[in-house]
Formats: structure tokens, sequence, C-alpha cells
């Protein structure tokens, strides 16, 4: 067993026992990432508040017959999206959505060239220094994240946003680590390429 | 490496799944290529962004009943 592990085993038992302060400090610690991930599911933070406080309350009732085969936080992060997504339960279709490539394929030289085969054509520039000091910025990265496919925004939902590890996000949607990892990039691509167009952070590069 | 394999393989690079040939060959053409390393450092900068949409904390009444609900578990449990 190994040290996440073992702090994670400790944690299960002081929970089963009742330790109040453990659980305290866990809400505290988790409830922020939870909150976060609630809001690109819901819209309003009122909505998402709800939505945490009652998945605390299913991990209550759930507490005593968690076994710990997923990490504590990874099974307290399902509940909260599952409970999200579908209130009906109805699985994820965990398909990889349109083969769409992260970029226009007019972004790139043609791949038969001499020189700079596949190369930029329109490349991308640097952010303004304030770009993620923007509420507007904010904004936009919770409503792309909203319109991406479920098992898309599941995967970054988990990974970018709650911060679980990528073995604990293929186990809770039962995937294959390079399925994960499509899944993943597809959706960071959109959210990427998003921000580019809201700041036209692209110029031409004409190669000779 | 081109741009455009550069692009598809990135999130590779970033979880540290790409085979080793492959790595040295990202690194290379980051070296010669300043669009590029903008492109890392966007993705790096949107993963980031992620990880920190507006920290909220609970609101303390939620968090009250909470204790309160854990309580009344453990209660019931030992009854």
């Amino acid at each position: 067993m190994d040290a996440l592990a073992q702090k994670d085993a400790a944690l299960i038992t002081a929970l089963k026992d009742g330790d109040e302060h453990a659980f305290a400090r866990l809400i505290d610690d988790l409830s922020p990432g939870m909150l976060r991930t609630a809001r690109v599911y819901v819209a309003t933070d009122a909505a998402a508040q709800d939505l945490v406080r009652e998945t605390w309350l299913a991990v209550i009732e759930g507490l005593g017959d968690f076994e710990g085969r997923s990490t504590l936080k990874s099974w307290i992060y399902r509940l909260l999206i599952d409970r999200a997504r579908s209130p009906a339960g109805e699985a994820i279709v965990a398909d990889l959505g349109p083969n769409q490539p992260a970029l226009e394929p007019e972004r790139f030289l043609a791949a038969d060239r001499h020189l700079w085969a596949s190369h930029w054509a329109m490349g991308p520039t640097a952010w303004p220094e304030d770009a993620f000091e923007r509420k507007r910025t904010v904004r936009l990265i919770r409503e792309t994240v909203k319109t991406l496919s479920d098992a898309q925004r599941y995967v970054v939902a988990m990974r970018d946003i709650a911060g679980c590890g990528a073995r604990e996000v293929c186990d809770a949607l039962g995937i294959s680590a390079e399925r994960q990892r499509v899944l993943l990039h597809r959706a960071r691509s959109k959210v990427r390429a998003t921000l580019e167009r809201e700041f036209a952070a692209v110029e031409y590069t004409n190669p000779p | 490496m081109s741009c455009k394999e550069l692009v598809q393989v990135i999130t590779g690079y970033l979880e540290g799944t790409l085979p080793v040939d492959d790595r040295a060959r990202f690194e290379a053409h980051l070296e010669e290529c300043p669009w590029c390393r903008n492109y890392l450092v966007q993705m790096r900068e949107t993963i980031n962004a992620l990880g920190s949409l507006d920290d909220e904390s609970l609101a303390p009444e939620a968090r009250e009943d909470l204790l309160d609900a854990f309580r009344g578990w453990r209660a019931a449990a030992d009854e």
C-alpha cells in the first residue's frame, strides 16, 4: 500500500468511527473543488451549493458501505458528478465524440510541401497578461466545458477541475488509459481554442 | 516533428506517456518553433485555469447541517 492509500485508509477508518473533526476537515478540503466542478453542470452558484450539500449527505449515507476500492476523493467526486449530470441515473456513454481535429486544417500548411510541411500557417501568439484575471475568461471557460460531450466533460471535470489522477478517472468510467487521454485531449484542446478566439491571438507565420 | 503533429500529441507529452523518442522529437521541435512554444504554454495555462475557476467555500449553514447529519448518522449506527 502506498503512502496516499495508507493516509486514505486511516481517514476512512476515522470517518467510519464517527470522528467529527476528520469529517469537518474533509468537508473543508474538498468543498471548494466540488463547488467548481458543480458549476460546470448547474446554472447558478446557489444550485452548486445545493448539489455539493446533497453530495455530502450521500457521502454520509454511503460511508458505512464504502470499501475503499477507489480513493475517497474520486468516490466523492463520482457521487457529485453522477448526481449532477443525471438525476435519473443513466450511465455515461464513454464514446470519444466526433473526431474533430483540435484546430481547423487551415491553421497548418499543406502536408506535401517540400519545406515547412504541416507547419503553422496561422500560429498562436502570446495571450494577454491579465487574461486569467478577467471575469469574462472564467465565464467563457465554464460555458465551453458545458458544451463538451458528456464523456469529455466528465473527464476534464475529474482531471483538471477536481484534480483527480488519470487512473481514478479510468476506474470511474471503466475506460482504458488511451481513451481517457483522447477524451482529455479533445476537451482541453477545445477550451484552449475558445480562449485563443477570445484573445484573437494568432498571426500569419509567412514561411518562405 | 511537424507543428501539426505536436498539437496532436501534446496531451501525451503533458501526461508523460509519450514514448522516449517522440518526446525527444517534441522537445527538439519546441527549441525551433516559437509558435509551438506558445501553444504549449497556452495548454498549461488552460489546465491551470480549469483548476482555479472561482474558488468558493461551502455556506457555513450548510457546513453546520452536514456536521449535524454526520453526528446523527454516527448516533444511529451506535444504537
